[in-house]
């Protein structure tokens, strides 16, 4: 965990209502009934978080836990009332006006949930437009538009306008958009929630395959824990503004700071998230099946490892580390840890 | 003892009817009773000389204002000249033809567009709008002018048309962004468009004459400020509709102001836009129309010179005319609002621009050839088809046959609806009048409304206009009210029967897009001059409204409903009274309030043919070139207008409120 941070925020606020840019000078942290008492609404309250260089950052909410509201003060679409932001080591909320646009321009990228494609460009110009509105010329433009939309396989449908294509080609055509001008920093806000259920399974595959090639930063929105738990290096959960907890899913499922967070990691698939370090044990000398990734998830290994009456040995930089056996499997698949 | 008559409504209503209709028939004895003439009269003592100020400070601004450099003159007078030079250069194209020299040694240097050309080109827009169906349509209504010997005064109102269209949408777009941008200036304006859409038009027309003097320029100036204030409301409304997640993507592009007005905020609200653009397009034909009182020449100057000759036939002719043209010009625009962005075509230069090719052919060619050939230049006198003399006949033929019944149903619609209710307006105090609709606004709308309206009726007695004000109220009332009676049922049958439907909502539609102006022309022939005449007319122009809205209003009543109605045992009968008609109330009184506004402005139109209200007083303030006269009548039917309109309003919302919707 020795990555840099490239995001930092600290004790980020952001309160709508009547005295909302006064009432945090005189009440530094109020509460839940503090707020309500002077009709203020506190979108997001308090929010440390720390976005490492190269992670899936995910936040995870339901509607009205301010999520999207955080990420638009990481961006500063909307301007937060109190606290701190740092990208990549600059403080982003005195930058002037120019300084931010030249920021969005070169660094920032965004996607938004109901796609925001300008109707009366093609799928072409409408990838071109982060480089159109720096006054890169067309040709040049055009050529780095014709890359992105390659890469999110919409190849041969540059002609297209947005209403000629579905909600899932719409919004590879948002991800096309937002990583022309080769960004730093990848916001996605609730990408995939307006599509079908089975349209976003194939986008959220598409959405690693790009992670895999290009190893961006990424701030990810999402109100579905099944999404958060494939897609995320590290979730935060949101409730109220608050966040209830930051960690990586096998954590947040073996150990949930809350109760609300233990109520959504009640229902998961524990399989999928508990990887084979965390149920191992330690090696006792014997003879073994076979070996496993220290992080596979049991998921990916239960087949061999079940099938087996030896135990397999867990591997960490080619150095084993601990061994794992039927039972192990067996209690996560039936759920007794 | 008053808050509870308040709250029972059935006794308020009843008791303030009772109250004026009291007062109102025995106005006079009272007055003699008690020897009191200003229960009847308001005292020429208390009157506001505010007609004097207006008129005393457009004199001043005229002869003597000025600013450092130049006088107030200079610049009306240089406004004159940035319109008229590129109108001048449109009549030149589409009228006159090019030439040099002056008088008598002037050599054309070019002729007009050849009547084939322009009917190309605009079949050329049509396509490229939509199909070949348009295409065809407007071609048709383009060359019926040529056939029927309108072509000339035809181009004449395009020319005008053309100029004052640019001008108004561009003007409209940059107001309204602007108001977009800044809040104060959007609080500003709202007040003073929504009294320019109620002041009548003919209220402006006369300062703008003495500004810029009788001519085609100061018709041009009355036609854009009477078409823009759409244009702005609209471009507003769809500035603020593109959706945020646009805005947000712009912004995250890094777009600066500038940036995210032209390439994101306005190409977003693009389709908007364009139905802005349609309405200032008809608002400009219906204006230009009018405005040939004030010299614009065209269609318009050919109906009302016809109809002052007592030429029936002509003015038929004339007046189909601008239905051919405006039907053509709506057809098309709307064509344009409903048109999405289409893939370039490939190809050499011909073939990717098919029709800029043909056009640019057709009048090349027809430039050669009409030197040689008279009848590709000027289509031929010798094949126009004038329908005149059919129309003279047709008309003496009817007035001839049925003179008897129409005087019969005119005679009995006048002896027993409009004399008895004439005679309760007019019979209504002054002082009681104020009241009365002040007490009818508090009721509906809150003490705020009432107040309003208080100050606004006062306004109208203090400029002793009562007694006009309450024939203008008393027109306008009757008319609506038929108006409505016809249109309700009209929209109900249109909503039941997909089949009428069409046939009545297109004919709605196709009502519309007249200029009001036309609808003068058959009644005056049919039932020559007079209030009559006037509610007739009154009632064609506003039944559209009523119609539509009723139709709309059954239409958006949620299925659910009428399934749940149909489950519970509802004959159809049962299903319009019980769950249709109820839900759309709001709908109904939505449509009332767009029946009063379009009688409203119409009625000044029918100032025309003889009536003796409001209109008339600004009528004659036109022909007298008084402006202060003029604005103060004009700002008295606003006032009635801008009362009504809240009073509706708040009923709508009240039955909203109550039914949850």
């Amino acid at each position: 965990m020795t990555t840099p941070v490239i995001l930092d925020c600290r004790n980020v606020w952001k309160l709508y209502g009547a005295q909302a840019d006064t009432f945090l000078n005189t009440n530094a942290n109020p509460s839940t009934a503090d707020l309500e008492a002077a009709n203020l609404i506190g979108a997001v309250r308090a929010v440390n978080v720390q976005i490492r260089k190269g992670e899936i950052f995910v936040i995870m909410g339901l509607s009205g836990s301010g999520k999207s509201t955080l990420v638009r003060c990481m961006s500063r679409l909307v301007e937060s009332t109190a606290g701190e932001i740092r990208f990549e080591g600059k403080d982003l909320l005195s930058a002037s006006e120019e300084e931010l646009i030249q920021i969005r321009r070169k660094k920032m990228g965004m996607v938004f949930q109901q796609f925001a494609l300008l109707p009366h460009l093609t799928v072409l110009e409408n990838a071109a437009f982060p480089l159109d509105v720096q006054g890169v010329d067309k040709t040049t433009r055009e050529a780095r538009a014709r890359e992105v939309v390659e890469l999110v396989g919409l190849k041969g449908r540059e002609g297209y306008f947005p209403r000629e294509l579905s909600g899932g080609q719409q919004q590879r055509v948002g991800i096309a958009r937002s990583l022309a001008a080769e960004p730093e920093i990848w916001f996605l806000d609730e990408p995939f929630s307006a599509l079908d259920p089975l349209i976003r399974r194939e986008m959220q595959d598409e959405f690693l395959r790009l992670q895999n090639i290009l190893h961006k930063t990424i701030v990810f929105i999402t109100h579905d824990f099944d999404e958060a738990i494939r897609l995320a290096d590290r979730i935060a959960v949101m409730k109220d503004g608050i966040i209830e907890q930051v960690a990586t899913p096998e954590e947040l499922v073996l150990h949930p700071a809350t109760d609300y967070v233990a109520e959504f990691t009640r229902h998961v698939s524990r399989a999928k998230v508990i990887r084979a370090a965390s149920v191992m044990e330690p090696l006792n000398g014997g003879s073994f099946a076979g070996e496993v990734a220290h992080d596979a998830v049991i998921e990916a290994i239960a087949d061999p490892v079940e099938a087996s009456d030896l135990p397999h040995k867990v591997m960490e930089d080619g150095e084993p580390v601990g061994q794992i056996s039927r039972k192990a499997v067996v209690d996560v698949l039936v759920g007794r840890r | 003892m008053i808050a509870r008559a308040a709250r029972s409504g059935w006794l308020f209503w009843g008791s303030l009817f009772a109250a004026t209709w009291l007062l109102s028939t025995y106005s006079f004895q009272l007055y003699k009773a008690l020897d009191a003439r200003w229960i009847v009269r308001y005292p020429k003592a208390w009157e506001m000389p505010l007609e004097d100020h207006i008129s005393a400070f457009l004199d001043w601004l005229v002869e003597s204002a000025g600013f450092y450099f130049f006088s107030f003159r200079d610049l009306t007078r240089a406004i004159s000249a940035l319109i008229e030079a590129p109108y001048q250069v449109l009549r030149n194209l589409l009228v006159e033809g090019f030439s040099s020299g002056v008088g008598d040694a002037a050599v054309q240097i070019a002729p007009a567009l050849s009547w084939i050309a322009v009917i190309v080109t605009i079949m050329a827009i049509g396509h490229y709008a939509r199909d070949w169906f348009l295409s065809v349509l407007v071609g048709a209504c383009f060359l019926y002018l040529a056939v029927f010997g309108q072509w000339e005064s035809a181009m004449v109102t395009l020319a005008s048309v053309l100029i004052s269209v640019p001008i108004g949408v561009v003007g409209g777009l940059f107001l309204g962004i602007l108001a977009y941008r800044v809040s104060w200036f959007e609080r500003m304006l709202r007040p003073v468009l929504d009294l320019m859409q109620t002041v009548p038009v003919f209220a402006y027309l006369v300062p703008i004459l003495i500004l810029f003097g009788f001519g085609p320029v100061a018709a041009l100036v009355a036609t854009v400020i009477y078409a823009m204030p759409p244009m702005v409301r609209i471009t507003i409304v769809a500035l603020n509709s593109v959706p945020t997640e646009v805005i947000e993507a712009g912004r995250m592009a890094g777009c600066r102001n500038r940036q995210m007005m032209w390439k994101v905020l306005v190409p977003s609200a693009v389709p908007t836009l364009m139905v802005g653009v349609n309405q200032v397009i008809m608002l400009t034909l219906n204006m230009v129309i009018i405005a040939s009182m004030i010299g614009a020449g065209g269609l318009g100057f050919d109906v009302l010179s016809s109809l002052r000759r007592l030429d029936i036939g002509g003015g038929i002719e004339a007046g189909l005319g601008i239905v051919v043209m405006a039907i053509a010009l709506d057809r098309a625009s709307q064509a344009f609002a409903e048109r999405s962005a289409r893939h370039p075509l490939d190809g050499n230069l011909l073939q990717r621009h098919p029709w800029s090719g043909t056009v640019f052919l057709v009048i090349a060619s027809t430039l050669i050839l009409g030197q040689f050939v008279p009848a590709v230049q000027t289509y031929p006198d010798t094949l126009t088809i004038t329908t005149g003399p059919f129309w003279s006949n047709t008309m003496e033929w009817i007035n001839v046959n049925f003179f008897d019944t129409f005087e019969a149903i005119k005679t009995v619609i006048l002896q027993w609806l409009l004399l008895p209710v004439k005679k309760f307006f007019a019979g209504i105090p002054w002082a009681w009048g104020i009241i009365a609709t002040a007490l009818i606004a508090w009721r509906v709308g809150g003490w705020k409304i009432g107040l309003l309206a208080a100050l606004l009726m006062t306004f109208i007695a203090a400029s002793g206009l009562w007694p006009k004000a309450m024939v203008t109220i008393y027109l306008c009332g009757v008319s609506v009210l038929i108006a409505t009676i016809i249109g309700i049922p009209l929209g109900i049958w249109a909503a039941e029967s997909p089949r009428a439907g069409r046939v009545i909502l297109g004919l709605m539609d196709t009502l519309q897009t007249l200029p009001s102006f036309v609808y003068l022309i058959p009644v005056v022939m049919l039932f020559r001059v007079g209030d009559f005449s006037a509610m007739i007319a009154v009632i064609l122009y506003a039944l559209a409204p009523a119609v539509r809205y009723a139709a709309h209003g059954l239409k958006e009543v949620p299925p659910p409903l009428i399934e749940a109605g149909l489950m519970s045992g509802c004959t159809k009968r049962q299903l319009l009274w019980r769950i249709k008609l109820p839900l759309a109330t709001p709908h109904l009184f939505l449509g009332l309030n767009q029946t009063i506004m379009l009688a409203l402005s119409m009625l000044v139109i029918t100032a025309l043919v003889g009536t003796r209200d409001l209109g008339q007083e600004v009528y004659i303030a036109l022909t007298k070139a008084n402006a202060g006269q003029g604005i103060v009548a004009g700002l008295s039917v606003a006032f009635i207008a801008i009362i009504t309109d809240r009073i509706i309003n708040a009923l709508a919302a009240g039955q909203r409120e109550r039914l949850g919707v």
